[in-house]
């Protein structure tokens, strides 16, 4: 590296691969899914995707995003694997087709998936789920049941019903909610609290297989915990599964209206760092605070001020 | 990162366990403990120490407490979440006070039909319900890899070392559980190797070479095992060099026998020649596929063996360091493990200065804690790395990025047994046994339904037949054998003459997987095996990916209904759902756990051994009667 401060980025190779038998050029260390979502055509862009986020490493768990790639027995992960010189992709074969369904199916039978947003509905829908061919939904789990479960021991089934992750909604602070039954384990919100983004590490997952959940240390409730209320979870989860207080009541009394917000830009006025808000406003009041996962001050992270401290300019 | 604990303190006990483990290489902390010297990136540094201090906690008090799980997170710098995410992931921790006498009782495809249940049985009548109970509880357990012994339990106990029994009687299992047997004993039931290989009972076999010193050589005695040829390939080896090592390997055809088959010779070549330091060696001996006893045997009775053939790959490899990842059940092997490990050290066969040829390698022993997953090459590297055993995603692959980010080669141990012939005799030699891309000696867990249950030494292309007739022939009729274990296949009676070959396997849709025969005769109930095995999955998950983690309950669901004969629709509907569902866990799992998880299934399904409906008035749990 050079000494002088010139920002021209790095500069790299082209690399050039075959999506659907055409040819696509991206720079080297790209991943398919950048690939096809700067060089594919809308179909390609358009590839689901649940626990990958642009703000943060790539996760590879859900498996939603799986493409073909020749010379590979499995499919692969679109957002984890990155491009090669000669590599010959598929994203429309039946193959693909069928383990995204499977994928989005296996989810929606087991996890409450209507607080996901309109793609993942679409996904859906395209996809042709089906989620009760796996039979009624077993009953919710009593509080806490599925956290004192023990790795390797489960109750053998009959099923007659389909098991669920089904539980009763975590409510222990001010701030947020922690909705269980909505989480498809994606790790974004680990992830977000701990090496991608805050580096407080209040939360990681435990347990395992389908017993798996995320969770404090000896599920201490969240104010007993590390967490620092940065909110950059709720910021990360696909699925409605970590959401504000504010957000989680109004939808709870019948008075959350999506189609009614609007979104104001502006810059947070608590420090000098200079983060960009984004403020959703609902019946002109502020329901929710993110911040765009592009900008180069935030990468779509904020702190509990920025996220959570708007109550004095409704107080105006 | 400022570590936030609950209040919880560790008991003298707990902290006594934890510090006599990691004052040695972490220094004694100082009165004063919340922060200082045990904080930042040198006590981050030895988060790979996270999975041993659990287990001193765990042996000594018998579960872990809320305080000493902050004592661990506060000495290693872990976050407490993070340590309690590693605790919850492992079958033989547990979180909640637990009695100090814990019985894991096999109920899986070997042991359960066997006498497992009828332990179950009587332990429930005895000790209460599963896991219930102050001074002594039971629990089920898949596989404990003691399958040519059946029915098999082992005692993991707090402050006395656990040990395994099996054969097991329940009045046995009782007794021991009511605080009678300790691992002395039980260590002593397994002084006749002639039980677990009976190969080497008289009229001794021949033939045997990975087997060779079973029963001929003290397993206790590096002198000994000297006596019988033993550190002669390592000599050998120096002689000729680390790239002629690695030629020979490769000449050798010699291919991996964990169940992927990938050749030795190139996994060595790709890190012997990788340019980033250092590079490690890893050993894995998490045999943890039900049906499979065949390293367990070899590790037991054999132990320098592989502590020679660890040195062996080190040094080819480049490696100082090789850490051998053992399955926690397996207390007999560990002991006899962890004394070779002492002695070869003791003697200069370890270390700085491995027998004079100015060498570094050293071998450090690690205890898993009940996780299948873990035997997966990556997983084992998170769980050494003190995380979680969830497999990487691959490429990047180990050879290239492994433990701790560096080149890394991972054996199996019966892979590392056989570059002892290999040097022996010599690549070309080594490879003239056997056949195409199957060359060498094979081991075989023969168990199940055969007059000699244990592991079989033959060449590659025996037929299964002759196996069988090795193993003194069947008991009963025979209905199918379950071959390469619950990742594996079935393979029917007309079957038989089918070559034990990795090419002969793959032409009949079977696969030689860890070297699983076990046989089923026509009592035997088919149904309740696969449900046993679609539990197994299901339990054994890490929970990482979605076809997986949900595949493996729907998998079992649509099975339990099957047998129920209650199925969502019809019959065929229910096939049609299994096999949507084993598609897409073959081809969108991340690791070859899910990948194989409806490999038996379907192979039953296949050969239509569940095209009639159970009979009724078997109530599903029909015995085998022995």
């Amino acid at each position: 590296m050079t000494s002088a401060p010139v920002m021209l980025g790095e500069i790299k190779r082209v690399v050039t691969l075959t999506v659907d038998g055409r040819e696509v050029r991206v720079p080297e260390g790209s991943t398919i899914l950048q690939a096809l979502h700067e060089q594919g055509t809308p179909e390609q862009a358009d590839t689901p995707t649940l626990c990958w986020a642009p703000n943060l490493a790539p996760i590879n768990a859900c498996r939603v995003c799986v493409v073909e790639v020749e010379g590979s027995r499995v499919l692969v992960p679109s957002c984890a694997r990155k491009v090669e010189d000669d590599m010959v992709v598929r994203t429309d074969s039946e193959k693909v087709r069928h383990s995204r369904k499977m994928v989005l199916e296996l989810l929606a039978s087991s996890v409450d998936m209507s607080q996901a947003g309109d793609d993942v509905a679409r996904w859906m829908t395209e996809y042709g789920v089906d989620a009760d061919r796996y039979g009624p939904p077993a009953a919710p789990a009593a509080e806490g049941e599925r956290d004192r479960r023990h790795a390797g021991h489960h109750h053998a089934p009959d099923g007659s019903h389909a098991e669920t992750v089904a539980q009763p909604v975590k409510i222990d602070n001010d701030l947020y909610v922690r909705d269980y039954s909505r989480c498809i384990l994606c790790y974004k919100c680990v992830k977000a609290c701990g090496t991608d983004a805050q580096f407080t590490f209040a939360i990681a997952a435990a347990g395992r297989g389908f017993d798996a959940r995320i969770a404090t240390e000896y599920d201490a409730e969240l104010p007993d915990s590390a967490c620092v209320y940065c909110g950059n979870c709720i910021g990360v989860c696909p699925t409605g599964a970590l959401k504000s207080v504010r957000e989680h009541e109004l939808r709870e009394d019948g008075d959350w209206h999506p189609e009614e917000e609007t979104v104001t830009t502006t810059i947070c006025s608590f420090c000098g760092v200079g983060c960009n808000l984004e403020l959703h406003v609902q019946n002109n009041s502020i329901v929710n605070v993110t911040s765009p996962s592009d900008h180069s001050v935030t990468h779509g992270h904020l702190c509990v001020k920025g996220r959570f401290g708007f109550q004095h300019v409704q107080n105006l | 990162m400022d570590l936030r604990l609950s209040g919880a303190e560790a008991t003298a006990e707990e902290r006594a366990a934890v510090d006599a483990l990691l004052d040695p290489p972490l220094g004694p902390r100082a009165a004063d403990d919340r922060a200082g010297p045990d904080s930042g990136h040198e006590a981050r540094s030895r988060r790979h120490l996270l999975l041993p201090a659990l287990h001193a906690v765990s042996d000594a008090v018998g579960f872990l407490s809320e305080g000493a799980l902050n004592h661990v997170a506060t000495r290693l710098s872990v976050p407490p979440a993070d340590v309690y995410g590693v605790a919850t992931f492992y079958a033989m921790f547990a979180v909640e006070p637990r009695a100090p006498r814990v019985v894991h009782v096999c109920d899986d495809v070997a042991c359960g039909p066997y006498g497992g249940e009828d332990i179950v049985t009587r332990l429930t009548a005895e000790l209460g319900p599963e896991g219930r109970g102050e001074e002594a509880c039971w629990v089920r357990s898949p596989c404990l890899g003691l399958c040519e012994r059946a029915p098999a339990v082992m005692f993991q106990l707090a402050g006395e070392p656990d040990f395994s029994h099996a054969p097991a009687t329940p009045s046995e299992v009782v007794a021991a559980a009511r605080g009678t047997g300790d691992a002395r004993s039980a260590d002593a039931a397994f002084a006749d190797p002639g039980v677990s290989v009976p190969q080497t009972r008289t009229p001794r076999g021949e033939t045997l070479t990975l087997l060779r010193r079973i029963g001929v050589v003290d397993p206790a005695s590096l002198d000994d095992y000297r006596a019988h040829g033993g550190y002669e390939a390592l000599r050998r080896a120096v002689g000729l060099g680390s790239s002629r090592v690695v030629q020979e390997l490769k000449d050798s055809s010699l291919t991996g026998r964990g169940g992927a088959a990938f050749p030795t010779g190139v996994k060595w070549d790709g890190v012997a020649s990788a340019p980033v330091r250092p590079h490690y060696l890893v050993c894995n001996a998490d045999e943890s596929e039900p049906g499979t006893f065949k390293d367990r045997v070899l590790m037991e009775y054999d132990p320098f063996g592989l502590v020679e053939a660890m040195t062996i790959a080190g040094w080819a490899t480049g490696c100082e360091r090789g850490y051998l990842y053992i399955r926690g059940e397996y207390p007999l092997a560990t002991r006899r493990l962890e004394h070779a490990i002492e002695e070869a050290r003791r003697r200069g066969y370890l270390g700085e200065d491995v027998m004079g040829e100015g060498f570094t390698f050293d071998i450090e022993l690690r205890r898993g804690a009940g996780a299948y997953i873990c035997g997966e090459e990556t997983a084992l590297l998170n769980s050494i790395e003190g995380f979680r055993g969830e497999p990487r995603n691959k490429p990047p692959f180990p050879s290239v990025s492994g433990l701790f980010g560096k080149p890394t080669v991972i054996n199996n141990v019966e892979t590392l047994y056989n570059v002892l012939p290999v040097l022996d005799t010599g690549g070309p030699s080594f490879a003239s046994i056997g056949r195409e891309r199957s060359t060498g000696t094979k081991l075989f867990c023969v168990s199940g339904a055969v007059v000699t249950p244990g592991v079989y030494e033959v060449d590659f292309g025996t037929t299964l037949r002759e196996l069988l007739t090795l193993a003194g022939g069947l008991r009963g009729e025979l209905r199918t054998i379950l071959l390469g274990g619950a990742a594996g296949g079935f393979v029917m009676p007309d079957q038989l003459d089918v070559p034990l070959t990795l090419e002969g396997a793959r032409e009949i849709g079977a696969t030689l997987g860890s070297g699983v025969v076990l046989a089923f005769d026509t009592d035997a109930d088919l149904v309740g095996t696969l449900r046993r095995i679609a539990a197994f999955f299901r339990d054994e998950s890490c929970g990482q990916c979605v076809p997986c983690r949900v595949g493996t309950v729907r998998q079992e669901e649509a099975l339990a209904r099957l047998e129920r004969g209650a199925p969502i629709g019809d019959r065929e509907t229910e096939l049609a759902l299994l096999d949507d569902l084993a598609r897409v866990m073959r081809d969108a799992s991340i690791c070859g756990l899910g990948q194989t998880a409806p490999a038996a299934v379907q192979s039953a399904l296949a050969l239509r051994l569940l095209s009639s409906p159970p009979d009724p008035s078997t109530n599903g749990h029909r015995k085998v009667t022995t």
